[in-house]
């Protein structure tokens, strides 16, 4: 379905750790998003001088309501951009395009899932894990971060899930290490099929690496620096092997933001492999 | 494909006003309407139809295309900046033949007119490029994109040298149609643009489209090195739109009857309306696509209204109204 260029009104801006939480009119949003989707927010009013949307996973949304429905997001703030954003206040308009990308593949038999988020990439995986169960599948999730505070509701998601194992680096909160260090035990308990996972590339490339290992399917949602979103200017390129076996470089804003984790070249995100389809030869 | 809804349009469409004839015309290509989208910030229609009907549009000008399959560069290829961006995209793209199955066919069949931009390494790969245009209908103009490196004669860029500029042209000119228009797209980075215009004029081009991005560069302050994967990048948006309404105003001065597209950081009808007044025939929207996907077609529907606003029943009687003697009430108010 296309995604819908509208103007939401901001509902509430609630603080969660680090975190943000801000909830948004966006009618008939809800109908057409499904798990993994994102959105893009515009920046600065029509005047802008930051003329590049930010893109924010779907963390929730509802279909219905006084609003004719609503979503929410969770927003770290990283520079400029983010932080005009979560300095909104309630009634404030914001521009939203969405929902884009490629969203979770679920299931179709009852599966055994793992989802991993690392920091605010557990926000993504609520509506998923929902999803999951409904299907009938079992849901285990790890959530990992640096610290204590830079984990996003460990405490709510613990409520769609079997087992919830947190992580942190600086052992804060949970075991200490990294959410690879206890993947591939959870893969062996829960007898897992699937793993999904959302988070800094860094943890995605490790969650992939493991899951392959084991043979486990794995989806990981990648976080690319995104100019348009909508597919249109060749920004948010990596490096993923095809159907055919040809590695190209894939625009994440549309044929992603979700890949199978065995299909990204992780180690080389960031070049253009020599093998690349359309990858300068030496003349260049 | 089913259409986005646009609710956040800033169109009144209350507002009662005359309706301005808006065709206009780039060399033989006839169009109903003035506005484009920008070689690159489109790809090629498919996407932006979700959000307005680009038939609408004056038409879709393609991302460069060029021989062979291009990866691009490396990632970052961006760079947000003051009322624009840095990009080093390297022309992506999925090769000539790639193209014309694919994104050339689907243009056709939706029925949008199509300016197709194309992108060579060297004088015989435009000319190639150009022959396999001409084995296709459904094409209404060519955009010879010469802001690339040539690689016979030292990576030095095409635009940047009259000469080379003209050689491109007469090489798409002769493997062309004699009914396609060729626009050529010339670079700011030069000392005199009118010079560059003037080359591409004699060696053929119909008309020119003004600006390309000009060069720029960012410093990460983490790392300490160039932001992006390219080093170098082409600046583009609203930072730009100055030096572009002058490379508009200064072509149309010296060459009235070249027609122009005008580009550079339009972001609603009052900027294009510069351009129009500038010199330019009609108008692309480039980067603030990436900011409003809906942009092109709302860009046109101010236009209108900025141009009926002014008291203007045509498009064509507002373009280069810019350059026009001092107005009759202006000179009896200093002589009095
Ligand atoms: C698909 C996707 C989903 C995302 N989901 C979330 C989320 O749920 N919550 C959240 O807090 N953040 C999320 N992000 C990251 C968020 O978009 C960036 O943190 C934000 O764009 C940074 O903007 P800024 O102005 O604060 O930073 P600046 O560094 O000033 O931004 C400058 C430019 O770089 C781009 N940029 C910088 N960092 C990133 C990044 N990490 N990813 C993408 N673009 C970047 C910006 O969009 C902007 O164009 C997501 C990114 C993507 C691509
Ligand atoms: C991401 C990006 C990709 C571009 N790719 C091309 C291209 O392939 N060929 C071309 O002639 N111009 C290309 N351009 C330049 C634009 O077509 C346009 O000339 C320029 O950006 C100025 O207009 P704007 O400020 O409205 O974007 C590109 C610009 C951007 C931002
Ligand atoms: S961000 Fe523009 S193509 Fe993906």
């Amino acid at each position: 379905m296309a995604p819908l260029q509208i103007t939401g009104q901001v509902l509430d801006v609630r603080r969660a750790g680090m975190y943000t939480v801000m909830s948004l009119t966006a009618p008939g949003l809800a109908e057409r998003t499904r798990p993994g989707h994102f959105l893009n927010i515009g920046i600065g009013g029509e005047e802008s001088g930051l003329l590049l949307r930010r893109s924010f996973a779907i963390y929730q949304v509802q279909s219905r309501g006084v609003y004719g429905g609503s979503v929410d997001i969770v927003i770290g703030v990283h520079g400029k951009g983010t932080q005009w954003l979560v300095d909104r206040r309630r009634h404030d308009y914001l521009s939203i395009v969405g929902p884009l990308g490629r969203p979770f593949t679920l299931p179709k038999e009852p599966a055994n899932c793992i989802l991993v988020g690392g920091g605010y990439g557990t926000a993504p995986l609520f509506m998923l894990a929902d999803q999951l169960r409904e299907r009938g599948c079992r849901v285990d999730v790890i959530a990992g971060a640096a610290t204590e505070e830079k984990l996003f509701g460990t405490l709510e998601i613990k409520r769609a899930a079997s087992t919830l194992t947190v992580t942190t680096d600086d052992g804060s909160m949970g075991v200490q290490g990294r959410v690879t260090d206890v993947l591939d035990d959870i893969i062996t308990k829960t007898q897992a099929d699937v793993v999904y996972a959302c988070g800094p590339m860094g943890m995605l490339a490790a969650v992939a690496e493991v899951a392959t290992a084991r043979g486990v399917y794995s989806q990981c949602s990648v976080e690319e620096s995104m100019a348009c979103g909508v597919g249109v200017c060749m920004t948010c390129v990596l490096p993923v092997i095809g159907d055919d076996g040809i590695t190209r470089m894939v625009r994440s804003c549309v044929e992603g933001p979700v890949f199978r984790g065995d299909r990204v070249r992780w180690s080389d995100v960031g070049t253009v492999p020599p093998d690349t389809l359309g990858a300068p030869t030496g003349g260049h | 494909m089913s259409r986005a809804l646009i609710t956040s349009g800033p169109i009144d469409p209350t507002v009662n006003l005359p309706s301005v004839d808006m065709s206009t015309s780039l060399g033989y290509f006839e169009s109903p309407a003035p506005v484009f989208t920008a070689s690159g910030c489109a790809a090629a229609g498919k996407e932006l139809d979700q959000f307005f009907d680009i038939t609408q549009l004056g038409g879709i000008v393609t991302k460069s295309v060029m021989m062979n399959a291009r990866s691009g560069r490396a990632t970052p290829r961006m760079a947000e900046t003051p009322s624009g961006m840095l990009n080093s995209i390297g022309l992506q793209g999925p090769g000539i033949d790639s193209f014309i199955e694919n994104d050339l066919a689907w243009l056709r069949q939706r029925g949008a007119r199509t300016v197709v931009s194309i992108a060579g390494g060297s004088v015989e790969e435009y000319g190639k490029l150009a022959a396999k245009l001409r084995t296709v209908d459904g094409i209404s103009a060519i955009e010879v994109n010469i802001s690339c490196p040539n690689v016979e004669d030292r990576g030095q860029v095409f635009a940047c040298d009259p000469n080379s500029s003209a050689q491109v042209i007469q090489a798409v000119r002769r493997n062309s149609d004699t009914k396609i228009p060729i626009i050529a797209k010339l670079s700011p980075d030069v000392t005199s643009i009118v010079s560059i215009a003037q080359a591409v004029e004699r060696a053929g081009a119909d008309a020119v489209a003004v600006i390309n991005t000009t060069l720029g560069m960012v410093i990460d302050l983490d790392s300490m090195r160039p932001a992006l994967g390219g080093i170098t990048g082409g600046l583009s948006g609203p930072a730009i739109r100055p030096m572009a309404v002058r490379c508009v105003w200064q072509i149309h001065q010296a060459l009235p009857h070249l027609p122009i597209l005008g580009m550079g950081g339009i972001r609603n009808g009052e900027d294009a309306l510069q351009f129009i007044l500038a010199g330019a025939s009609a108008v692309s929207v480039g980067t603030v696509t990436f900011h409003d996907p809906s942009a092109p077609f709302r860009v046109q529907q101010e236009l209108e209204i900025a141009l009926a606003q002014r008291g203007f029943a045509t498009l064509r009687e507002a373009i280069g109204f810019a350059h026009r003697g001092p107005d009759v009430t202006e000179v009896e108010e200093e002589q009095a």
